[in-house]
């Protein structure tokens, strides 16, 4: 589904010193699989998921989407070959309307029911909300929702989502959760980056990102586990335990 | 009327017919058509170019369409509309002027609309100003509002210039009377080398009189736009003017909102922002399968909509 190949991003800071985010990054993401990134903050999770979507540029290397290389084409490009993405913090519009969004999303015309499907999904009663901007009049936690909405709408065989529990309350954690397993029982293939251990649980594949590297990638029973036992790297933390 | 004219129409009265209710067309400085209703009265001034309309109080659930259309090149015209509402009405008005210039000269359409309405009075005014044509000659468009709002009245003017003016100068003052209440939206674009100066002047002198105006503005290629708005709050009262403009290309706006309290319950407020669309709008609707163009111009719709 997925492959990327020595992927290097590197940025320049305002004193010409060069900071490598992303190091020579190897990975394959086979169909029709939930894979899980989670790891430290700053570990390059947030630019590796743009770098998919082509939001960012690899300085070197290169990325494959079914055995297409797509290194080279626009965010536009990957959208249209079947590659989604859901913001971390998802962008305000002054004049687009929730309804407006999701039928771009879907493609085509969509009916107020149609477009009430995809809301239902994240919680969301599509009479109180299609009509409304998608600004700032709307809380965090419902621009999430609707952000989400926006993948369902899309229905891409790979969908990338950046921190999607972010905002979210607890009830609607519980939507999202059914949310990815839809996604995942129909044999979509789903990278969602997140700390929370609920969505790590239903992940099939968990990859752990730090320093720019792959610290660690294999099943969620082998790497679940290390990570619940773990402490981490942090000495303090270790100090204040013993 | 040609082709032309009935495009014009179109574009600024959304009329492929004769309206219903009360109407005055006027075609390259001439009547081409009028209707009167029971309520509502258009009669043609005598010392000057223009009309006065005179709707009778009580008047409700009616509208009055004034559509100006030029399709002559070079010509100048200077017309000056009265409307009288009188008091207890609910009247909807549709005015607006489109110029198709095909020739050198310039074509130039300057009106001056002034409003007298009557106490408890409801009045939604629309006006839209396009230009179409590909001759040399410049479009021009300068018009003149003047409202007067009495004891508990309140107008909702809706003003919209997408397209094809060269040049305009639009001045609105208004003077607002106890309880009375103004809102006025504007939505401008421009392109090429075009210039848009707005100015708006609102005297809040009642007690409980309140104004809102909000400009949303596009500016693309060269084209220059100056927005001016002054609340004078002078009574217990509430105003509010917002512009909010995206910029594009090597095009320049100037936004200058002025309040001034000269009474200690004036409560008064003023925003203007200016900037470039942001790139992660753009990010968004290209995740979403738009070209960069496509999204472009999605959120230039969406934010003069």
């Amino acid at each position: 589904m997925l492959r990327l190949q020595d992927i290097s991003f590197i940025v320049e800071s305002e004193h010409s010193t060069k900071k490598e985010i992303i190091k020579n990054i190897n990975l394959t993401i086979d169909d029709h699989k939930f894979v899980a990134i989670t790891g430290p903050n700053g570990g390059g999770k947030s630019t590796l998921a743009k770098l998919i979507m082509g939001i960012e540029k690899p300085t070197s290397g290169k990325i494959f989407f079914n055995d297409t290389d797509i290194t080279d084409m626009s965010i536009s490009e990957r959208a249209k070959l079947g590659i989604s993405f859901a913001f971390q913090q998802p962008v305000r519009f002054k004049g687009i309307k929730v309804k407006d969004l999701i039928t771009l999303a879907a493609g085509d015309a969509i009916s107020t029911a149609g477009a009430c499907e995809y809301l239902s999904k994240v919680g969301l009663c599509a009479r109180d909300y299609i009509n409304r901007d998608v600004d700032g009049s709307l809380s965090g936690g419902e621009l999430k929702r609707i952000e989400i909405a926006t993948i369902i709408a899309r229905n891409t065989p790979l969908s990338v989502f950046d921190e999607p529990e972010a905002g979210i309350d607890l009830w609607s954690f519980n939507n999202l959760i059914k949310v990815f397993e839809e996604f995942h029982n129909q044999q979509k293939s789903l990278i969602i980056i997140s700390h929370q251990e609920r969505i790590l649980n239903i992940a099939d594949e968990i990859i752990i990102i730090a320093d720019g590297t792959v610290r660690s990638f294999g099943s969620k029973s082998e790497i679940l586990p290390e990570l619940l036992n773990g402490t981490g790297s942090c000495k303090f933390y270790q100090e204040v335990q013993n | 009327m040609d082709a032309i004219q009935k495009n014009l129409l179109e574009q600024i009265a959304g009329l492929h017919e004769v309206p219903a209710g009360a109407y005055n067309i006027r075609a390259n400085g001439a009547s081409v058509g009028r209707n009167t209703t029971a309520h509502i009265d258009i009669v043609t001034k005598e010392d000057k170019q223009g009309i006065d309309i005179i709707i009778k109080p009580g008047t409700k659930r009616e509208s009055v369409h004034i559509p100006v259309v030029l399709s002559q090149s070079g010509l100048t015209e200077m017309v000056y509309n009265d409307f009288h509402v009188g008091d207890d009405c609910d009247v909807t008005i549709v005015a607006g002027c489109g110029i198709h210039n095909g020739g050198d000269q310039a074509s130039k359409h300057d009106g001056i609309h002034s409003f007298f309405i009557g106490k408890n009075s409801h009045v939604k005014y629309v006006e839209k100003h396009y230009g179409s044509g590909d001759g040399k000659g410049e479009r021009i468009m300068n018009p003149e509002t003047v409202i007067h709002l009495a004891e508990n009245s309140f107008m909702e003017m809706e003003t919209v210039q997408i397209k094809g003016v060269d040049s305009t100068k639009r001045i609105t003052t208004a003077d607002l009377a106890d309880g009375a209440k103004l809102i006025v939206t504007e939505k401008l674009m421009t392109h090429g080398s075009q210039y848009a100066e707005t100015d708006f002047t609102v005297d809040l002198n009642g007690a409980g009189s309140s104004a809102n105006i909000i400009s949303r503005a596009v500016a693309k290629d060269d084209s220059k736009q100056l927005f001016l708005a002054k609340i004078n709050g002078n009574n217990k009262c509430a105003g509010h003017s917002e512009c909010d403009a995206i910029i594009m290309d090597n095009a320049k706006i100037s936004a200058i909102p002025e309040i001034t309290a000269n009474h200690l319950d004036a409560e008064l407020i003023h925003e203007a922002a200016i900037g470039k669309i942001a790139g992660e709008q753009i990010i968004k609707l290209m995740t979403l399968g738009l070209t960069e163009a496509e999204a472009e111009a999605q959120i230039i719709n969406g934010f003069l909509k």
